[in-house]
């Protein structure tokens, strides 16, 4: 009994962690994002409506859910945040339609309100960080972690323009493979390394929110939850001894 | 004479309310020596409730549409009060379901409860497994995320590779030459209404086929063998009160596993609810891996393993009708694994490991390394059904006791 209550335990806690869907290849960095800093939200749905939300949508979002959800005021939501909408109910929906994405990009431009959900956080946070110049692109950049992505460095001003340092290997049947090692600065951008890495902590942080407002309160209800049974476990528990003991 | 006393008069005379609550519940003699293993009928029952309750709700508010589908299961969790609890009680319960279940068909095998005279039960038991993976496999589709998608059309193209008959009959089941809008309409039918009615009239049949030769217990033997003056068997105890406060603390313990998962990981890192579900389903990007869920994953390694596509699609059903069988093919001596010989044992346990190893690689690549190994496991696991006439022929089994034990 013991034993099994302990295979069924570890089954609950490890075995997420050995999960193998989705992503694969390449290495990822790790990021930490943490949904109860509101500062850090604010700063991510900031840099989300400047610099994503004019060509993606987030079209499952609702603006003043959002604001309530990271600790805005209706007024601070209207100033710095709504630039496509004049409605507070409003989904952050864009102008551009998705055949004029297509044209531009060559490739349909993908909704971010589950982005994080699909990719995970630190796919997020790495290939916002691994842009590098690369001529043969139409935007003139590449991306180490999303190969040939259609996307341009949007946040280049901030990060600055990098290329990337190769190492040449042969493999087991001697062709010739080219992998990225790393990155060198070309272009300063406005931002140091650290500053940089933490903006898109931030806005990593904001799309992990967007992917599931719920895990801003499942949390603690959870623990409440798990307190409930846990009486209710030793009052039903205390009731089958009760009952049981003219049983021999 | 109470009031309540007449009134149950009144309706007994009409509709036998009391005899049907003595027949499985009052008087419903089960056999005191239940264990652990004996939970998971009750929770089974549970969940299927759980289930179809959470299901109305989310009727409400789910759109079988190709163009509003996903959209709507995300308005379901940001928009609809509770509706992320409900939605995540309905996801985690899918795979709670199958956990409960294939622990419930395991303590079956470890104590014979398939054995004569509970044949027709446990052949109520498999097709209520048969009707649940349906169950499970057109909810799926509803989120109509990419593994919706592409998990339904590799599911369905299986169908294609039957002789003659096959490709039209793939056709028919999608009602398109892709899945579409109508394949996702007829899956929410048969989701909401058509396979949840075939459950329940099976679990009716379980539970009566049950409690028409009585339970089983972990040492295998009848209590029905030995009964007292009043003809009650000596070692069964009233199912209620008994059983009902004990399944009560059973329920308990569930539920914080259940909550632990609802609350804490619903993802359950991609086990539960697949990363690449969150992509809304595209019918011109085949994801990189298209991987069944967890729970049929023993039967897609099965399938793959198998060099041709059609042999392959026999093995794979072939996997479940074996079950079917298990009755028929056990011809041991005694019922339950504690007075079986080595040879059962060591039987059941390569099964076991097996069928675990065939659920691991059913969600790996299928590289040559892996299908091999998927190759030696199914061989594993048919041998353990086809050669059981002859080793549980020729165990040593112990001698078993006349009442129950422990």
């Amino acid at each position: 009994m013991k034993k099994i209550l302990i295979t069924f335990l570890f089954a609950v806690l490890v075995l997420p962690t050995l999960a193998s869907a989705g992503g694969g290849g390449a290495h990822l960095d790790k990021v930490d994002v943490d949904l109860s800093n509101q500062e850090s939200l604010q700063n991510g749905a900031r840099l989300f409506v400047n610099y994503c939300l004019s060509c993606h949508a987030a079209s499952y979002m609702r603006y003043n859910r959002m604001a309530e959800d990271i600790g805005l005021s209706e007024e601070e939501l209207k100033k710095d945040y709504m630039f496509a909408a004049t409605k507070v109910g409003e989904t952050m929906t864009v102008a551009m339609t998705a055949k004029e994405g297509t044209t531009y990009f060559g490739t349909e431009v993908p909704d971010l309100s589950v982005i994080a959900r699909a990719r995970g956080v630190d796919w997020l946070y790495t290939y916002l960080r691994t842009f590098y110049l690369d001529d043969s692109r139409p935007w003139g950049v590449n991306n180490g972690t999303f190969k040939d992505v259609g996307m341009p460095h949007v946040l280049w001003k901030l990060q600055g323009l990098k290329k990337a340092i190769y190492k040449t290997h042969e493999d087991k049947e001697g062709n010739k493979i080219k992998v990225i090692t790393g990155y060198e600065t070309v272009v300063p951008g406005a931002m140091s390394e650290d500053e940089y890495d933490n903006t898109v902590r931030d806005l990593v942080t904001f799309l992990e929110y967007m992917g599931e407002p719920a895990k801003m309160k499942r949390h603690d209800l959870g623990i409440k939850v798990l307190i409930f049974l846990a009486i209710f476990f030793v009052f039903a528990y205390a009731l089958k001894k009760e009952y049981w003991k003219d049983i021999h | 004479m109470s009031k309540m006393t007449e009134f149950m008069g009144w309706v007994d005379a009409r509709f036998p309310a009391t005899k049907m609550w003595e027949d499985h519940l009052s008087k419903y003699y089960a056999p005191k020596n239940f264990n652990f293993w004996y939970y998971f009928g009750s929770l089974a029952l549970m969940v299927l409730v759980l289930q179809i309750v959470t299901g109305i709700f989310l009727t409400m508010n789910y759109k079988p549409d190709a163009g509003m589908a996903f959209a709507s299961v995300e308005y379901i969790m940001r928009d609809v009060n509770w509706g992320w609890l409900i939605r995540y009680m309905h996801s985690t319960g899918a795979s709670f379901f199958f956990i409960v279940v294939y622990l419930h068909m395991f303590r079956g095998l470890m104590y014979g409860s398939y054995r004569q005279p509970r044949e027709l039960v446990w052949i109520f038991g498999m097709l209520i497994y048969v009707a649940l993976m349906a169950e499970a496999f057109m909810g799926y589709l509803l989120p109509w995320g990419q593994m919706s998608y592409w998990g339904a059309q590799v599911i369905i193209s299986l169908f294609g590779a039957i002789p003659v008959v096959g490709e039209d009959l793939a056709l028919w089941i999608r009602g398109d030459f892709v899945i579409s809008d109508v394949t996702l309409n007829r899956f929410f039918a048969f989701h909401v209404i058509a396979v949840p009615l075939i459950l329940l009239g099976l679990v009716v049949a379980h539970i009566l086929a049950l409690h028409e030769v009585g339970s089983n217990n972990p040492d295998g033997i009848e209590i029905k063998k030995n009964k007292d003056a009043n003809g009650i068997p000596k070692d069964g105890i009233p199912f209620h009160p008994y059983y009902s406060v004990k399944d009560i603390v059973g329920v308990a313990v569930f539920l914080m596993f259940f909550s632990a998962v609802i609350f804490f990981a619903p993802e359950f890192g991609g086990w539960f609810l697949e990363k690449d579900n969150f992509i809304p389903a595209n019918p011109l990007k085949t994801p990189e891996h298209i991987v069944p869920l967890w729970y049929f994953t023993p039967f897609y390694a099965i399938l793959r393993a198998v060099p041709d596509k059609f042999l392959g699609v026999m093995g794979m059903g072939g996997a479940i009708v074996v079950l079917f069988l298990l009755p028929w093919l056990d011809r041991g001596k005694v019922k339950s694994i504690r007075y079986r010989g080595v040879i059962y044992k060591t039987a059941l346990a390569i099964f076991v490991v097996s069928f675990i190893a065939l659920g691991y690689l059913g969600t790996q690549p299928a590289t040559p390394i892996l299908t091999n190994f998927a190759r030696l496991f199914s061989v594993l696991y048919f041998a353990f059904f086809l050669l059981m006439p002859w080793y549980t022929a020729i165990d040593k089994t112990k001698p078993v006791p006349e009442r129950v034990t422990g």
